[in-house]
């Protein structure tokens, strides 16, 4: 593999998927003085949100400590070359907290939505599109599906005004030859001018080598994260990817060792807990769950006495989606009740 | 003997089929009329049932009412052409109950305000809020009777299969028309819904978490009290309506989970959450009826 020349788009999730294994309890100050190393790195894409997206403040999925607003705006103001993302889940934000976003001056609005369901967005894509914004289509768990039905999805996406569409390996699930597929026959369908992108989540420590897999596919974003931090085993460690990426030949824009300062010494330190492929993880990955499920899972151990990774396992066999969170305490009831 | 109120359904596809079965059964209302736009297959299957039907839409309605009046007319069409359906039917004074999101009348969830609406006077338009609305605003209000709520949450979980396209091209009405009616109808100061779609198959039956913030610390006993009346009240017209565990109690949080089968009349049983829809309208319908009948005989 090659990459001699090819220019990839490294795109920074720790200030929005990096919010799940925070609890989403960063704080504005935290997120301006990362966004700042990052901005500093040349990282050029930088995602802020809630980590279920615009709107995402909630009983079900936790209250943030700030609002998106107050995030956007600090971390808008603060860098001088990066551009912010948002992330929006139809059925949980609303067309509202998108023009909230773009007013703050978010330039890319992602809108995810599960694999199969990719006709809740289409409101939300054109108006995203209307606004003039780069605009993502979103495709989570992506392992569930075959890649001719994932890309069914990702023209409709496109249809919608998408001008990227990404496979989204929520459950770190994935394996190589998995991205290949579905990338390879995104970029044979979709519009030569469309651009396709990878979301790795690092569970069974396949980030950087599923993002390698996507890049020889003809994908040119690559999600990451600096020291991992996001939900699960945490994302592709960008810092590692862009390193790899540079001793390929690919042109990234990123300064590593600025990239790894940032990591080091402004993403570590507020780490609750190492983001590592602990066995919660590993489940995650090898039965397919959605990553943002392993902090509810744990806490439900605390609180029924089950096992955090055997209700991950049954929230997997139950082909449960991302949003599904309210089901894991109603899970870990049942199980503790036939045990007893 | 009580003879039954008439009714017309426009919109002649799954749900307004439904609820054209459920019909079927009522003792209180007899569906009269079908109207639809084209000869298809929910037209056909009402006039092999007996009903009066039109394919030239609400207008095939308004020239043959006055040789076959109804009391009652269902829209079970779209938001979008809701607004014109009303303006013609209720113009000839037939009551509007509103299937889509439209919202033009007051919101309608039976067991908590259908009381009250009525109480207030004659209407001549009642909105059936949204699925999520019909399935959880009742728990929201079991909670607001007893004591105060300063927020309300919930979580409908449906099948991708009971979806359809018209919840898909607009999904920020469900979300906006459900938070609002959880503060409207069901008491809390602040609302908010959320709607998760999955594609299992086996389709999911639909569920639905609600999350209650109480002001005070929760009285525990009385909102378990009230939620078992709740639940009771409910499945008198959604029979497969159950709470899932015992609500759960933490801090000032109470949450709650249901599940919501349908009765599998024309819809499939998992989409309880169309299900909730028809009989809550159909309700609507008999419980008006009801009262209409019982003033006529008391004068």
């Amino acid at each position: 593999m090659n990459f001699e020349g090819r220019h990839i788009t490294l795109h920074d999730m720790c200030l929005r998927d990096g919010m799940h294994p925070k609890q989403h309890q960063i704080t504005v100050d935290e997120m301006v003085d990362i966004a700042g190393a990052l901005d500093a790195a040349g990282v050029p894409l930088i995602e802020v949100t809630h980590g279920d997206g615009l709107g995402g403040a909630s009983v079900n999925y936790g209250f943030p400590a700030a609002s998106d607003e107050t995030y956007l705006r600090a971390v808008v103001e603060r860098v001088e070359h990066s551009a912010i993302s948002a992330l929006l889940l139809p059925g949980i934000g609303t067309v509202d907290h998108l023009r909230m976003a773009a007013d703050c001056g978010v330039k890319t609005i992602r809108v995810a939505t599960h694999c199969t369901e990719a006709n809740v967005s289409r409101q939300h894509i054109n108006l995203s599109r209307d606004l003039g914004l780069d605009t993502v289509g979103f495709l989570m768990m992506a392992h569930m599906i075959s890649e001719d039905a994932l890309v069914e999805q990702a023209l409709l996406m496109e249809s919608y005004g998408a001008n990227c569409i990404y496979c989204t390996d929520s459950a770190g699930y994935m394996l190589p030859q998995d991205v290949t597929d579905r990338i390879a026959l995104l970029k044979q369908r979709l519009k030569s001018d469309t651009e396709v992108g990878f979301h790795g989540h690092h569970n069974l420590a396949m980030g950087v080598a599923n993002s390698l897999a996507a890049i020889a596919a003809g994908a040119n974003r690559i999600d990451g994260s600096a020291a991992g931090l996001g939900a699960g085993a945490g994302n592709t460690p960008l810092e590692a990817m862009a390193a790899v990426l540079e001793r390929m030949g690919a042109v990234t824009g990123v300064d590593i060792f600025k990239l790894a300062d940032a990591a080091e010494d402004h993403v570590l330190p507020i780490m609750d807990e190492p983001v590592r492929l602990s066995r919660d993880a590993l489940v995650l990955g090898y039965a397919g769950a959605y990553s943002s499920f392993l902090l509810f899972a744990k806490r439900a151990q605390e609180k029924y006495g089950v096992p955090s990774h055997e209700i991950l396992l049954e929230m997997a066999r139950r082909k449960t989606v991302g949003g599904q969170e309210d089901l894991i305490e109603e899970i870990a009831i049942e199980m503790a009740a036939q045990t007893r | 003997m009580t003879t039954k109120a008439k009714a017309a359904i426009i919109g002649p596809g799954n749900i307004g089929t439904d609820l054209l079965m459920k019909c079927q059964r009522s003792d209180f209302i007899e569906a009269t009329w079908m109207v639809g736009i084209e000869d298809s297959a929910g037209i056909q299957r009402a006039r092999a049932l007996g009903l009066r039907t039109t394919t030239e839409g609400v207008d095939g309605l308004v020239a043959g009412f006055s040789a076959d009046p109804v009391d009652f007319v269902f829209d079970a069409t779209s938001a979008y052409v809701h607004a014109e359906n009303s303006r013609k039917v209720t113009a000839l004074g037939a009551m509007m109950i509103d299937l889509t999101p439209a919202a033009i009348g007051p919101f309608c969830i039976p067991p908590v305000n259908l009381q009250a609406l009525l109480d207030r006077g004659p209407t001549q338009n009642v909105n059936m809020v949204t699925c999520g609305g019909q399935a959880t605003i009742p728990m929201v209000a079991a909670v607001s009777r007893v004591q105060p709520v300063s927020y309300a949450e919930i979580v409908a979980t449906v099948a991708s299969k009971s979806v359809g396209m018209g919840t898909r091209d607009n999904i920020d009405e469900f979300t906006r028309t459900t938070s609002s009616a959880i503060e409207k109808i069901g008491g809390a100061d602040e609302g908010k819904a959320i709607i998760v779609i999955n594609p299992a198959e086996p389709p999911l039956v639909m569920r639905d978490t609600i999350h209650c913030l109480t002001k005070e610390a929760p009285n525990e006993t009385d909102i378990r009290t009230s939620i078992a009346a709740m639940v009771t009240d409910v499945q008198r017209y959604v029979p497969g309506y159950r709470l899932k565990n015992a609500p759960i109690i933490d801090g000032h949080r109470v949450t709650i989970s249901v599940e919501v089968e349908g009765l599998g009349d024309f819809l499939p049983k998992y989409a309880g959450n169309l299900d909730i829809m028809t009989a809550a309208g159909l309700r609507t319908a008999e419980m008006i009826a009801q009262r209409r009948q019982s003033s006529r005989s008391s004068l």
